[in-house]
């Protein structure tokens, strides 16, 4: 019997699906949306204030906690010690787990009554219902990103280069800083992009932290409830814009700085 | 100046069994043992990479034993080089002297220098990714050797090279150790030993087994293990002289070889393999163009055949079957003749 169809061709068929399947519902959104309708929303102060709040809350978040989770994802790479699987396993937690149930843990975790809460009044800060709890919530969810990014660059930085600097008298401050952190530097920044990314479109667990001030994700949710389909689509549809826009400026940034 | 005192330490796969040994100033000593005898490891402990667990090492007289790696004045040249890949060479050599007191006009003029001296100041500008392995091997000299320290380790630096480059850098060690650097060198290869070590020890499963000049480890080899790991039995220390477009080599100047060799040098160590001679009652005609009487001083008998030594002038080790023992009758006392072709001897440069 000829054959008509390779295996190739069926693997095709199947990855052509699969594309469809994403490109799509994304297709669909944005043909259906005008450009007026587009246009007219960003012009709304809500919306454009609520882009920024997302944009800000998570480019600190992914800042804030990168100085301590860059460092951990080093140990980890580095150091033999016990409970190491444990740790690691600690560490993929927040993607397990369901941002919902993410996010009423990180509120009684926060909130007033709570060691954080009280610590967060003592200097005037009320997470519940702030920048600094929505932070909070997008860093909880997305940093697992950054540290196994992190521990697959260390993990690529040969051990004997680190030792051959310290033989040439350098520091491990100074080797950290020269040989480790540089030569790990595009897993990092890749890592550093995708939790931003991943704080940007959290969903679950900011709305049981923050319902206010409003982050793109819930204003979204909140039109759709409000007003229907027609009117969570513009905003949709200039939010993922905005966020496509901006990865696409951060890699290839990253990438020069590489090629330099 | 190093003294290496009852180093001990265990590791996955070997270790490292109370070695012992001294290094003087100004002394090329090679570290020479099979792949996996402890030879790297024992050179990360010395540099401080690598805790022993008993045993102490000094360096002109301190014990340095527990101190920061970044303390010590010990340079270590790994065998994969190590070069730092997102740093240009220069900034590769340059890396060691940020936090000294020099001034940056100082910093650079000693890159410049120290570039020019391993022949690669053109390739200051240079990624690391666009070296060969000569090169490489080069820069990562060229960067240890600009902290100028009192002790310089060189990990296999010559064993991923390929033969010409091997040479080069031959010379190029040698030329630095004339300048007064006190060098220790870990290799498995016999040859690297001989051309360029002034005192070689051996190291087999974590023990040195063997200590002293290339003379005294070649030529009366201590155990079975260096006897086989050397190879050679018939080691010699010979000048060369050339008569009529051959190149004969004279030992202890009683003893004349016939050898052939492309080195121009004039004093070198000869081996031939004890394999690579025969035996004969008679004088005869053949290709070999060594053919000496002797008397046997000697016969043992040998794990492969049987390990006959005749007095030539020289004591020379030939291996043959027990066969010919018996067929020609060989005892303490004959006088026989042998033979070996100019080209089973392997002139080592010195």
């Amino acid at each position: 019997m000829k054959k008509i169809f390779s295996l190739q061709h069926v693997f095709l068929l199947l990855g052509a699906l699969i594309l469809l399947f994403i490109l799509a519902p994304m297709l669909g959104m944005i043909l259906k949306t005008s450009p007026v309708s587009l246009f007219e929303t960003a012009k709304e102060k809500e919306v454009r204030d609520s882009i920024w709040l997302t944009i800000w809350t998570s480019m600190a978040g992914t800042l804030i906690f990168a100085v301590a989770a860059i460092p951990l994802s080093y140990l980890l790479v580095r150091k033999k010690f016990h409970f190491k699987k444990l740790v690691t396993g600690i560490i993929d937690l927040p993607v397990v787990i369901p941002h919902s149930a993410a996010g009423i843990a990180i509120l009684g975790f926060v909130s007033r009554d709570s060691i954080m809460g009280k610590i967060g009044s003592a200097v005037g800060l009320n997470f519940v219902g702030n920048p600094a709890g929505i932070t909070i919530a997008m860093a909880f969810v997305s940093i697992p990103y950054l540290i196994n990014a992190a521990r697959d660059g260390f993990a690529g930085v040969p051990e004997r280069t680190e030792k051959a600097a310290l033989t040439l008298g350098a520091t491990p401050v100074r080797v950290f800083f020269t040989i480790s952190l540089p030569l790990a530097w595009r897993n990092i920044v890749s890592g550093l992009i995708l939790m931003f990314a991943r704080g940007m479109s959290e969903f679950g667990a900011v709305i049981m932290v923050a319902y206010h001030p409003m982050i793109t994700p819930i204003l979204i949710f909140e039109r759709f409830g409000s007003f229907g389909l027609k009117y969570a689509r513009p905003v949709s549809v200039l939010f993922i814009l905005i966020s496509l826009s901006l990865f696409v400026v951060l890699r290839s940034l990253a990438k020069e700085k590489e090629d330099e | 100046m190093l003294t290496v005192d009852n180093i001990s330490k265990k590791f996955s796969g070997f270790n490292l069994d109370k070695v012992s040994f001294n290094v003087e100033k100004g002394d090329y000593f090679i570290l020479l043992g099979e792949s996996g005898a402890g030879k790297s490891m024992l050179l990360e402990i010395i540099a401080g990479l690598v805790n022993p667990e008993s045993g102490s090492i000094f360096l002109e007289g301190k014990d340095i034993t527990r101190e920061r790696i970044q303390d010590r004045k010990i340079g270590l040249v790994f065998q994969d080089y190590a070069i730092f890949p997102h740093l240009s060479v220069r900034e590769n050599i340059a890396y060691s002297l940020s936090g000294t007191k020099l001034t940056h006009l100082q910093k650079k003029e000693n890159v410049q220098s120290t570039a020019e001296q391993l022949g690669i100041a053109d390739l200051l500008h240079r990624k690391p990714s666009t070296l060969s392995g000569g090169e490489l091997q080069r820069v990562a000299l060229a960067r240890t050797m600009i902290q100028q320290p009192q002790l310089l380790l060189l990990d296999e630096p010559l064993a991923s090279l390929d033969t010409l480059i091997k040479a080069d850098l031959r010379s190029m060690l040698r030329k630095i150790h004339r300048n007064g650097q006190t060098i220790l060198h870990v290799t498995h290869d016999y040859e690297e030993a001989i051309s360029l070590g002034n005192k070689i020890a051996v190291i087999d499963n974590g023990k040195i087994i063997q200590e002293g000049t290339p003379e005294e480890v070649f030529r009366f080899p201590k155990s079975e293990f260096v006897a086989h790991f050397v190879g050679v039995k018939n080691f010699f220390k010979g000048k060369l002289t050339r008569e009529n477009k051959s190149t004969y080599a004279l030992i202890d100047n009683r003893v004349r070889i016939r050898v052939e060799t492309d080195e121009d040098a004039e004093e070198g160590y000869l081996a031939i393999r004890s394999e690579d001679i025969f035996l004969s009652k008679e004088m005869m005609q053949s290709s070999a163009l060594n053919n000496f009487q002797g008397k046997v001083v000697e016969i043992i008998p040998a794990s492969t055949g049987v390990e006959v030594i005749l007095d030539i002038g020289l004591r020379i080790h030939a291996l043959v079957t027990r066969e010919s023992i018996n067929t020609l009758g060989i005892k303490e006392g004959s006088e026989l003749w042998i033979h070996f072709k100019a080209t089973a001897v392997r002139f080592i440069k010195a």
